[in-house]
């Protein structure tokens, strides 16, 4: 009797240990669709940046690269919008990457030469120094094209922790789908489309803009109460030129020929002072203009802010010159490899081009990209 | 920290991780250290306020136990003591006991009323100075009024009251006392647990159990999910509603007395949700603080089920003993005697009612629109009492009693009527809630309900469809719980099933919640208690 019980025991427990194991495989399984399911959920709401906006796509389109680059420009609009890599690789065989981001401020670009470092090491870094005017975070939407694209690394956290706004959150950087879920009710076609990949908008970093508005009148510039940067500004720029050091690379610190931000002299002498003492070289752009043949009745999109494409080409013209006498880059154009990347890259150049001039001839202005852009 | 904050998400999840992981007898300890760093998080300077009152409240409660000790002992060594003397004994233990009860009481909810009303005084005073022109105004203080004060200050003055009863036995560790006060989950805004009615399950020891874990999860969920998708989208219309009141008269004021109704149901058992989710995800059971309230049929039976606690708390602590009190007692001998038995003996019930509804408003907020609030409650509750025998008589005639659509008549005529009262919470003051609750009268117009102006209060078509959505979910939970509870029907379910459920119900928290940049976050309402 008495074994007959155990063995009926035996067999009820048994029973529950394999019923608790299916309930744990059932679990698990559901556990994983779960997160899959976020995950695809995650990747849909997450902004595309393929129309209008596109500036938010520049930091992943970075890791489609498929050669280095010798030259590697980091900033905001200013180096995004006023220099083209295809006009230095078609004019002087210099390989280079903007890794730009819209009011990319210090820290960002700081953290996106980090990790551009992580993958090659150019001869040059060229930072534009208009950003060292902040010295503190200023938008959660800048914030968030600057940052979202990068891979997950040390650098981005880091990069995020320096650039959160108060009402940010480390968590909703860490799932988008925290930050963006509301957009679920918003959705684009593009979302859909590119669902897994995200789309190419740049030519090597730089934002093609063929229209032209010339240049108008701005307000005169305020009086400021201190002329000097702030003390996190100028940490980065210190850690940006050890960082340079460090590696071997030639840091030039430039200011975009554009008349609007103001660059005031006071600031323009406290960078000169800056260069001297660390002994880095220093361009100021808007004092060549003539020189550069910038004609801001032709050569800029909106009234002087930045340059279209006619005010691009001609800057990186200029300035591809003076890097190719000044650091003695090699002239990848006749490396096979780089020809058949670059191949690639210059039929996207001309094809956006004339996207654009056949928009501006049909609708009397872009409609793919910029503020006004119509995205389905 | 907010209980929808990221922060309150990871500290909860570290808490039951370290809850199940210390050995058993250190479970309680862990919760009083994490109580403290949970109010720490929120305010280091709260801290000192809360281990004052249960410091005190502690101490007198020990005083109050000593002074029962030493009538028991005194008595068993003085057996040869007559009955007169026993009396007369007990007598002045019993006011010794009374002394330190009062003291504490004083202290305590004095502590409570200058933190809370001092600048409601100062700004009456003021109005008074400017009125009769009697000099300068008085300066207001910056006091720091710690996050659920009324919550924590109304537990412990329950647990001084009911020692000096002599229905709850004292607790004689001062930390375990000091978990009770604390315990993290209610310190926001309840429920007011009774020492004797927690403490068993918050010191016991807790073996892990997927299924008390799993419900907790499902509770904190559902708390999440009346919160962030339903109240706080709401909210967003509320305060248009509320802060351009020259903007929205007319048919906009109802719809900011339903957006209101609906909103502050969502918000206030969301948050208890959470806070019952949570202790029920460490294996404490909590007492329910709402009983589907707008399912009610009457006012009366609407204050049984809203905020169960505080309305048992008033009613306990305030109510029976005004109404048994020697000057009560006098006063309704005096009133039937004058005024006759019908109406003498409702003078001292209607007197204990109008303070317990006093302070009720009072414990509310430090204004006078909660305190017309808590009298327009009394009012109405008084009508009602007094228009019974009409009632009777009406339903006698037409025998509509249990009919469904007198039954669902007189749950809309609840809510209509309660939501009416309630907008003297969300005017900002009292003068402007006449006048608009006039003017929604005087310029109703239903039209105004259903044409697009309503997508001009901060909400989009699709916001008011996930709200629609939501108050059906909301209102399907309720016609199911009705026959109990939907955790354990549904744990009877396969257990995809019940996966499949408590997923959706996250997806819609994620997707649908008003949460994150973009959204105007907020507290709960009820944190300010």
């Amino acid at each position: 009797m008495k074994d007959m019980m155990k063995e009926t025991e035996e067999k009820v427990n048994i029973h529950k240990k394999s019923r608790r194991r299916l309930h744990a495989a059932v679990i698990s399984v559901l556990v994983v669709i779960s997160i899959l399911c976020l995950y695809l959920l995650q990747r849909l709401v997450m902004p595309k940046y393929a129309k209008g906006i596109v500036e938010g796509a520049f930091a992943a389109e970075y890791y489609k690269e498929t050669t280095d680059h010798d030259v590697i420009f980091i900033g905001d609009c200013e180096v995004y919008e006023n220099f083209s890599p295809i006009t230095l690789y078609e004019e002087y065989g210099i390989t280079s990457y903007i890794r730009g981001g819209p009011q990319q401020l210090i820290w960002h670009s700081y953290y996106q030469l980090e990790d551009t470092l992580r993958y090659e090491k150019p001869k040059v870094v060229v930072f534009n120094v208009l950003s060292l005017k902040y010295n503190e975070p200023q938008s959660e939407s800048y914030n968030r094209m600057n940052i979202d694209g990068l891979k997950w690394s040390k650098t981005k956290y880091d990069m995020i922790q320096a650039s959160m706004m108060e009402e940010e959150s480390f968590v909703e950087y860490l799932f988008p789908l925290l930050r963006y879920h509301s957009r679920i009710t918003d959705l684009k076609k593009s979302d859909f489309e590119y669902l897994f990949d995200t789309p190419h908008v740049s030519h090597n970093g730089y934002y093609m803009r063929v229209d032209v508005k010339p240049a108008a009148d701005f307000p005169d510039p305020p009086q400021l109460v201190s002329y000097d940067f702030g003390d996190t500004a100028m940490l980065y720029l210190d850690k940006m030129t050890k960082l340079c050091k460090e590696n071997g690379i030639e840091l030039i610190l430039i200011k975009a020929p554009v008349l609007y931000p103001y660059w005031y002299p006071e600031w323009d002498q406290n960078v000169k002072d800056y260069a001297e003492a660390n002994d880095l070289k220093y361009i100021n752009f808007i004092d060549l203009a003539d020189e550069i043949g910038i004609d801001y009745s032709q050569d800029t999109y909106d009234a002087g802010l930045h340059l279209n494409l006619s005010g691009a080409e001609k800057l990186s013209s200029y300035f591809g010159q003076y890097l190719k006498e000044e650091y003695d880059l090699e002239d990848h154009r006749t490396d096979p490899v780089y020809q058949e990347a670059y191949a690639e890259k210059i039929e996207f150049y001309e094809a956006m081009k004339q996207q654009q001039y056949d928009e501006l001839e049909q609708y009397g202005k872009i409609i793919s990209f910029g503020a006004e852009a119509i995205e389905d | 920290m907010l209980f929808t904050s990221y922060s309150f998400i990871a500290f909860i999840i570290i808490l039951l991780v370290l809850y199940y992981l210390v050995p058993k007898k250190w479970q309680w300890s862990l919760l009083l250290i994490a109580s403290y760093v949970f109010y720490f998080l929120c305010d280091a300077r709260y801290l000192i306020y809360i281990s004052f009152t249960s410091i005190s409240t502690w101490g007198f409660g020990m005083l109050i136990e000593r002074q029962g000790k030493k009538q028991d002992d005194y008595l068993k060594e003085h057996k040869e003591l007559g009955r007169e003397e026993k009396k007369q004994y007990k007598a002045g233990i019993k006011s010794k006991k009374r002394h330190a009860m009062v003291l504490c009481l004083v202290i305590n909810l004095g502590i409570l009323a200058v933190l809370k009303y001092t600048n409601f005084v100062i700004h009456n005073i003021n109005g008074a100075i400017r009125s009769f022109g009697w000099g300068s105004p008085l300066t207001f203080v910056n006091f720091v009024v710690p996050m659920g004060i009324s919550f924590y200050t109304f537990k412990s003055m329950g647990y001084i009251i009911d020692v000096y009863r002599g229905t709850c036995k004292t607790e004689k560790n001062l930390f375990r006392y000091m978990l009770f006060v604390s315990f993290f989950p209610q310190l926001v805004q309840g429920p007011i647990s009774r020492y004797n009615d927690l403490s068993e399950s918050l010191f016991a020891q807790h073996a892990f159990e997927f299924k008390t874990l799993w419900f907790g999860i499902q509770r904190i969920l559902w708390g999440f999910f009346k919160k962030l998708v339903i109240a706080d989208r709401m909210l967003i219309a509320v305060n248009t509603l509320k802060d351009n009141p020259e903007q929205y008269g007319g048919a906009y004021v109802f719809a900011l007395m339903m957006f209101y109704a609906f909103q502050l149901y969502a918000d206030f058992t969301g948050g208890i949700d959470i806070a019952i989710g949570v202790s029920n995800a460490m294996g404490i059971s909590v007492a329910e603080n709402f009983e589907r309230p707008y399912f009610s049929k009457n006012i009366k039976e609407y204050w049984n089920r809203w905020h169960i606690t505080m309305g048992t708390w008033f009613t306990d602590y305030i109510f029976y003993p005004i109404t048994v009190c020697k000057p009560m007692l006098k006063l309704s001998k005096a009133s039937r005697k004058h005024l006759g038995e019908v109406i003498g003996k409702r003078v001292p019930v209607y007197l204990s009612a109008f303070v317990v509804w006093f302070t009720t408003g009072l414990w509310h907020g430090a204004s006078w629109n909660f305190i017309v609030w808590g009298l327009m409650n009394f009012v109405v509750i008084m009508i009602t009492q007094e228009l019974k025998p009409l009632y009777v008589r009406f339903h006698n005639r037409f025998h509509v009693d249990g009919k469904r659509w007198y039954d669902g008549f007189q749950v809309i005529r609840t809510i209509l009527l309660m939501s009416a009262i309630r907008m003297f919470d969300v005017y900002r003051d009292v003068p402007l809630t006449f006048q608009m609750m006039g003017n929604m009268v005087t310029h109703f117009h239903i039209s105004t309900l259903f044409s697009s102006s309503m997508l001009a209060l901060g909400l989009t078509g699709v916001d008011y469809i996930i709200l629609l959505a939501g108050l059906v979910i909301l209102f399907t939970f309720s016609m199911v719980q009705r026959s109990g509870s939907v955790r354990e029907k549904l744990w009877c379910k396969p257990v995809p099933v019940q996966y499949l459920a408590a997923f959706l119900l996250l997806l819609a928290i994620i997707l649908f919640g008003a949460y994150s940049i973009g959204y105007d976050s907020s507290q709960f309402i009820y944190n300010q208690f």
